[in-house]
């Protein structure tokens, strides 16, 4: 079965090239011990973060700092686009974005999530999607790597954090650029466009005319994928011919999609000194990974249920619509790139969401709920860090020992912290999700009836709220209570769940050491693992089971009904 | 004000890095090597006219042509798309009737899925072997050519897209059409 067998070449492949990745991540993020060519590239980075970039931040100066940058980031951001039809590099002649639009989208950019309400080639001046959506597409993960090395260092018992200026700088210059340089010339070279030139006009051989939009896709594209951005250049992402044009750069993408997350948990282990804790939390993310392929792959086997009751079609296994024919069959990359993308908070796309069998289209769902299978970057390890909390307190009330996590006891004050992170995010989504479902806001934009419906409206507030991108397209969500909603949805999704985690790690570093004795929780144990899968299991599971019976679940069981 | 006027030198450096550098090297390498795919594959006819871009389907309706899947953007090449349909949506059940009718297909020669189905980009330039090879007797007998020599002409025109990886051929609509043109003028 070559869907499986892609699979596996794709994310063993991947975890192999994180190896040596993850340890230049970490020389990257973390210069510690001797590093002396490095010295000059360090005082450049302070001096341009001025007075300030030799300071030593302590979690919530680092925070701040934090906070500071990407306000600025959003600002600067909005401008642009906002003023794009009086702006240079704009040959197609773009005008004006409509307000909320522009809201919506510099959030989006902003929080690293590229949920798109417009089309870029309809919409975009290229100077809107570079020095706008591409700037941030760096700096917005930039931001995710450094908030996770300040954890790591927390946790690593050192006093203070770092600098968040100086750290943005390392994971933007050191990490981010020469990866993207390299890809994308990979891309370029795959027969991605790269070019300022408008868009063609052609005489197709019937005669009629056909404009077709191109622009410095190769560039974007690079960034986009490796910061788990995932914003497309053209409206519907990477099913395009230009933003993925073979079954090469389908599988380079995919490939892209995982490797920066993954590094993020090397990175972690080797900060905080614990590799073979690090290994355990990246063979747990491989079995959820690997479960929700499986899963996705299986029902997208399933012939297009809408030709069931035609004979003069063939019932061929797997279910073409919305797929491409050069990334092979359609059960294969089409299934496995969305659980890629929605596992890591990329949220490209290379193949429609909104058309994928019911349950194929759960287990991207399922990526964001969860959304510590790797995740963004940077900010997936985050998230698994809070369920890491979540499970050594259950693991120690099981067993009657105080918790403890790293030689440092975990309390009340850290467990409200992280129960409030994981609350958060199922607060937006369902929340959200019942809102829509009720009112005229959601329903009046429908694409689809019925369960297919409410999928929509809850998938759209899970890629919102798991600053993920992606979505079930069909949904009409350039309107003003989408774009409001599910703007401030990223925006607070994204700084709660690395404020709160900042905290309990400021919190921990405050504490004592404890003494490890034969009684200690071994957190890189197999124990651990299965307790940790079974927390991340049970979570998700309680919170989110019902909205899923509601939609995917319940769309399944009529059209198993039906055949 | 401190803190915004270290935040301003660092976005300002960000900017003149990942922006105006990292395009600029970008741009020079694509542009250098593969000018032609890097200013969108572009096919030019002999009197120096764009005929279309060799990724990006465009629409056919002439029987003496081979047709692309059916595009829910109508082969929108600045503004493209997919149905973003249900695969349980009846709206898909009643597109493939009207594709049933339009390639005459009957239950004894069922329509290959994907000609049924759109792509998620509503410009997916290729199609399976087999759907070329389903359309040759139509576009032969517009022709007035016998179907051996149209299926002989998609043959030569099919490939693995991901060699061994990939099980089925396809063929680009597009590049076939062009070859029908220039072989059997």
């Amino acid at each position: 079965m070559d869907a499986l067998l892609l699979a596996t070449l794709i994310v063993g492949g991947t975890a192999l090239l994180s190896l040596p990745l993850g340890r230049y991540m970490t020389w990257a993020m973390d210069p510690t011990g001797p590093a002396p060519r490095r010295a000059g590239l360090e005082r450049l980075f302070a001096r341009v973060a001025g007075p300030l970039g030799h300071e030593q931040q302590g979690w919530k100066q680092y925070a701040i700092a934090m906070l500071a940058f990407n306000a600025l980031m959003f600002v600067v951001s909005f401008a642009f686009v906002a003023l794009q039809q009086h702006l240079p590099l704009n040959p197609d002649a773009k005008g004006a974005v409509e307000a909320s639009l522009v809201f919506n989208t510099v959030a989006s950019f902003t929080s690293n999530t590229n949920l798109q309400h417009y089309s870029g080639e309809v919409s975009m001046s290229y100077l809107s999607q570079l020095l706008s959506l591409m700037w941030l597409q760096f700096v917005s993960a930039a931001t995710g790597i450094a908030a996770l090395a300040a954890l790591a260092r927390g946790l690593a018992g050192r006093p203070e954090m770092g600098n968040f200026l100086v750290d943005l700088q390392r994971a933007t210059l050191l990490v981010l650029l020469p990866l993207a340089l390299i890809v994308a010339t990979l891309m370029a070279l795959g027969g991605v466009p790269m070019t300022l030139s408008g868009a063609a006009s052609a005489t197709t051989l019937e005669g009629v005319q056909q404009v077709i939009a191109r622009g410095p896709v190769a560039a974007f594209l690079a960034i986009k994928q490796l910061g788990t951005n995932g914003g497309g250049f053209f409206g519907p992402n990477c099913t395009h011919p230009f933003e993925n044009p073979t079954f090469w750069t389908n599988g380079l993408s995919m490939i892209c999609i995982l490797l920066v997350p993954m590094c993020s948990v090397w990175m972690f282990g080797r900060i905080v000194g614990r590799p073979r804790h690090a290994r355990l939390v990246f063979a747990v993310m491989l079995v959820l990974l690997f479960g929700k392929i499986a899963v996705a792959v299986w029902f997208e086997t399933a012939p297009t249920q809408a030709f069931a009751a035609l004979p003069e079609v063939e019932q061929v296994a797997g279910n073409f619509e919305g797929k491409e024919m050069r990334f092979g069959t359609p059960y294969g990359s089409g299934p496995l790139w969305s659980v890629l993308t929605t596992c890591t908070s990329n949220g490209s796309v290379g193949a429609m969401h909104d058309s994928l069998n019911p349950m194929a289209g759960l287990m991207p769902m399922v990526g964001m709920w969860l959304n510590a299978t790797f995740g963004g970057v940077g900010v997936g390890m985050i998230n698994m860090f809070v369920y890491i909390v979540v499970a050594v307190f259950l693991a120690g009330m099981m067993v009657g020992r105080t918790p403890e996590y790293l030689n440092r006891r975990v309390e009340a004050r850290e467990m409200k912290l992280a129960v409030l992170t994981v609350l958060a995010h199922a607060l937006f989504i369902l929340v959200g999700a019942a809102v829509f479902a009720a009112t005229p806001w959601g329903r009046d934009t429908l694409a689809n009836w019925g369960p297919h419906g409410f999928s929509e409206i809850l998938y759209e507030f899970s890629s919102a709220s798991a600053n993920n991108g992606s979505g079930f397209e069909g949904l009409g969500d350039n309107t003003v209570p989408w774009n409001v909603a599910t703007g401030l949805v990223m925006l607070l999704n994204r700084y709660v769940p690395i404020l709160l985690p900042l905290a309990i790690a400021g919190s921990l570093a405050r504490k004592r050491r404890t003494a490890e004795s034969a009684g200690t929780l071994g957190v890189q144990d197999a124990t651990f693992g299965a307790m940790l899968l079974g927390t991340i299991l049970l979570v998700g599971a309680l919170t989110f089971l019902p909205a899923a019976v509601l939609g995917p679940i319940a769309e399944h069981l009529l059209f198993a009904q039906q055949s | 004000m401190q803190s915004l006027t270290a935040s301003l030198r660092v976005a300002l450096v960000t900017i003149a890095v990942c922006v105006v550098g990292y395009t600029a090297v970008s741009l020079g390498v694509a542009q250098a090597f593969v000018a032609h795919t890097a200013n969108g594959s572009l096919i030019t006819a002999a009197d120096g006219t764009i005929v279309g871009s060799r990724p990006i389907a465009q629409k056919f309706t002439d029987h003496r042509y081979f047709w692309p899947r059916p595009s829910a953007v109508d082969y929108d090449g600045a503004g493209a798309g997919g149905s973003n349909a249900s695969p349980t949506s009846t709206d898909l059940t009643e597109r493939a009737r009207s594709l049933i009718a339009l390639h005459g297909a009957t239950p004894e020669k069922p329509l290959p899925a994907e000609l049924a189905a759109a792509s998620g980009s509503g410009l997916d330039p290729h199609i399976s072997e087999r759907a070329a090879l389903y359309q040759a007797e139509r576009v032969g007998k517009a022709r007035g050519l016998s179907i051996a020599r149209i299926e002989a002409l998609v043959r030569a025109h099919t490939s693995a897209p991901g060699g061994s990886l990939t099980t089925e051929r396809v063929v680009n609509v597009l590049e076939l059409n062009l070859a029908l043109d220039a072989d059997f003028r």
